[in-house]
């Protein structure tokens, strides 16, 4: 409403809430006409300090840069150095992240294993089992041995590169999860051992061990089963990750994935991802202060996730601490989740492209969160793994590119030193100065 | 027959060897001296061996078992044949938490009584207890039999799935979704089969049967706890 219109006495302009406002109302009708809670995929959407609001200072008169192109900048890393016998051999620090066939399509589950392979990486299973398509199409596969222990058997163990036992995921620590019926297909069920087309709970926490002197002896049965071959993974949500981190290392991991709230989940609901964990620049410093405690940086392994974009944000994280990364969401991306060439039917479905989360419904046009085989076989598995490719060297490029103008050999390399904040949340989240300053709100010794 | 004795041996080198028993093995029955609480005892095995262990076991005795049959002449800890694929495992005396949790196949005997959350998250695995069970079992059960000679504490068949439930004595008090269901003759029959499969002298029409009302298994806001 402009001055012009206006006409007799004056009057206050209509003003919208900052607190209801369209987005809230919208739910609070939603919820009100059907009694449920919103349920989607995907990780925490709310604006949160991340690798963003930080910054390189690259090389100068102290610091003496690489080439970029000619002088090497090595980029692979071993993970499960610890107790295991056959550590996995990465070329690049980035790895793919659980996702579940049952929450995937079989040929999103093959594309990835798929870009993986060809980028020298791993990938791994997720909620339901490892199917033989991701087995086939993976050259390192690391399996997932989550509460729900669908699928869970010695075979399909025995024949993991890597066994990564879920405590929690960044989207819901403390969650369990909810496959819906419209997504379990006969095969998904039978893989499950359950019926088709019923909910399938994933429950939040394992059935038969409680806390961490538990869990050091369910790692040594799992050694057992596997002859202390294969690196044993602990998989966090960014809670406590100081914490977590140490006790995990008490059990026994050779590996630690932290998973901040950007993390993504196939399903579970919207108050809980928005609302339960912290972001993932807040959790690499504490766990990595944890390894540091117990003497086992760069000993046990630290792999961190949750909104992991750009070989920036790769880059930034290995500078904070971390030995490797894992994507999931970008992953999904680069083989096709959320394309614009989709739009007409992400708006018959209420969404547009870049903001569709309604994963669990299996109505995905881009046939990736999709068991209905139309849509499935949208998906050519060859082209998305070579779009996984692209995209895993592309990410590992411009790490490289940032790590040489720090003066770096190796990615691994990199250091907090090689950093600063622009923001004070993130400076006192990361730990690392503010820019043009010497300081970071909670920096031991200052006082505040 | 073979011999270990874990007093003077390494578990590694106790379950590298019954992990390397082929199909085909002459070496089939095997015996565990002084297991003396040790964890994660004959694990992974995947070969039609007899495995006696001579003791009490800690956790995860028999666990994610394959055509073997453990013969655990004692008590045994949390988490014994747990997701246990096939064979048998036979617990002389009282099993403690978790027993048979998430087991697929294969039949667990446990002569005594069992803890709490006995064949939570089963999917296959028929359990025989002969005396009582703790609270909360058969959690989340998704498929095969639990047979109870005695009581089960509270909670019995919480958000249960397609698992069978019998029980010849008192229930303390059902879980969520979980409801009395009508003995059928193939019931019996199945009962009949698992009970000498035991070695139990219960008689089938002793037993009531429960299951899940199926009322939980699509969201509504009305189940919601």
């Amino acid at each position: 409403m402009s001055d012009q219109i206006q006409s007799g006495p004056p009057r206050t302009l209509p003003i919208m809430s900052n607190t209801f406002t369209p987005e809230v109302n919208a739910e609070i009708r939603r919820a009100a006409a059907t009694g449920l809670y919103d349920m989607r995929g995907g990780g925490a959407k709310r604006k949160l300090p991340h690798f963003d609001d930080l910054l390189f200072l690259g090389a100068s008169m102290s610091r003496y840069p690489l080439e970029g192109y000619r002088e090497r900048c090595d980029t692979s890393v071993t993970l499960g150095t610890r107790f295991a016998k056959n550590p996995i051999e990465l070329k690049i620090p980035i790895t793919i992240a659980g996702m579940s066939f049952g929450a995937l399509s079989a040929q999103a589950k093959e594309a990835l294993g798929r870009g993986a392979t060809l980028a020298g990486t791993s990938t791994t299973t997720g909620d339901g089992g490892m199917t033989a398509e991701e087995r086939g199409h993976s050259d390192k596969l690391v399996y997932q041995y989550l509460p729900s222990r669908y699928g869970m058997n010695p075979d399909d163990l025995r024949k993991a590169d890597a066994i990564e036992v879920v405590v929690g995921q960044g989207a819901k620590p403390g969650g369990g999860g909810m496959l819906l019926g419209q997504k379990i297909s006969a095969r998904v069920a039978d893989m499950r051992d359950l019926p088709t087309g019923i909910d399938q709970r994933s429950a939040c926490r394992h059935p038969d061990w409680t806390g961490p002197d538990d869990l050091e002896i369910k790692i040594l049965e799992l050694r057992e089963i596997t002859g202390w071959r294969v690196p044993i993974y602990v998989k966090v949500g960014g809670a406590r990750p100081f914490f977590d981190t140490a006790l995990a290392v008490k059990a026994g991991a050779d590996v630690i994935v932290l998973d901040g709230m950007q993390g993504g989940t196939a399903a579970t609901q919207d108050v809980f991802i928005e609302n339960v964990g912290q972001p993932t620049l807040a959790c690499i410093r504490q766990a990595v202060a944890a390894l540091e405690d117990l003497g086992m940086h760069r000993k046990v392994q630290l792999v961190v996730s949750g909104g992991i974009r750009t070989g920036a944000d790769v880059a930034k994280a290995l500078a904070l601490g971390a030995d490797a990364v894992s994507i999931g969401t970008a992953a999904m991306i680069a083989i096709g989740d959320n394309d614009p060439k989709w739009e007409a039917e992400y708006q018959k479905l209420g969404s547009t492209a870049g903001a569709y989360d309604d994963w669990h419904e299996g109505q995905d046009p881009a046939g990736i969160t999709t068991q209905d085989p139309e849509l499935a076989a949208r998906l050519d598995p060859v082209k998305g793994g070579r779009r996984l490719n692209n995209y895993l060297k592309v990410m590992t490029l411009e790490a490289q590119t940032l790590a040489r103008a720090c003066g770096k050999s190796h990615v691994l390399n990199l250091e907090p030193e090689d950093l600063c904040a622009v923001t004070m949340e993130a400076a006192a989240m990361a730990q690392i100065p503010l820019a043009g300053t010497n300081w970071w709100p909670g920096k031991p010794g200052t006082g505040y | 027959m073979q011999s270990f004795n874990l007093q003077t041996q390494d578990l590694r080198d106790l379950n590298a060897a019954l992990q390397a028993q082929a199909e085909e093995t002459n070496q089939t029955v095997w015996e565990v001296e002084n297991p003396r609480g040790s964890h994660a005892v004959a694990v992974g095995l995947n070969a039609p061996i007899e495995v006696n262990v001579r003791g009490p076991v800690g956790y995860y005795c028999g666990g994610m078992n394959q055509q073997a049959t453990v013969h655990i002449h004692d008590s045994a800890g949390p988490g014994v044949a747990e997701n246990m694929m096939s064979g048998t495992v036979v617990v002389e005396g009282d099993a403690s938490q978790y027993a048979g949790a998430t087991g697929h196949g294969g039949l667990l005997v446990i002569k005594g009584n069992a803890s709490s959350r006995c064949g939570i998250s089963m999917k296959g695995i028929e359990i025989v207890v002969h005396g009582n069970v703790g609270h909360m079992s058969a959690f989340m059960g998704q498929k095969g039999t639990l047979v109870v000679c005695g009581d089960a504490g509270d909670a019995l068949g919480d958000s249960l799935y397609e698992a069978r439930l019998f029980v010849r004595g008192s229930v303390k008090s059902l879980g969520a979704d979980c409801v009395e269901k009508e003995m059928r003759p193939e019931h019996l029959a199945l009962l009949t089969d698992l009970l000498a499969a035991a070695k139990s002298d219960a008689k089938p029409d002793e037993f009531r049967r429960y299951g899940s009302a199926r009322e939980l298994y699509n969201f509504h806001p009305d189940n919601a706890y």
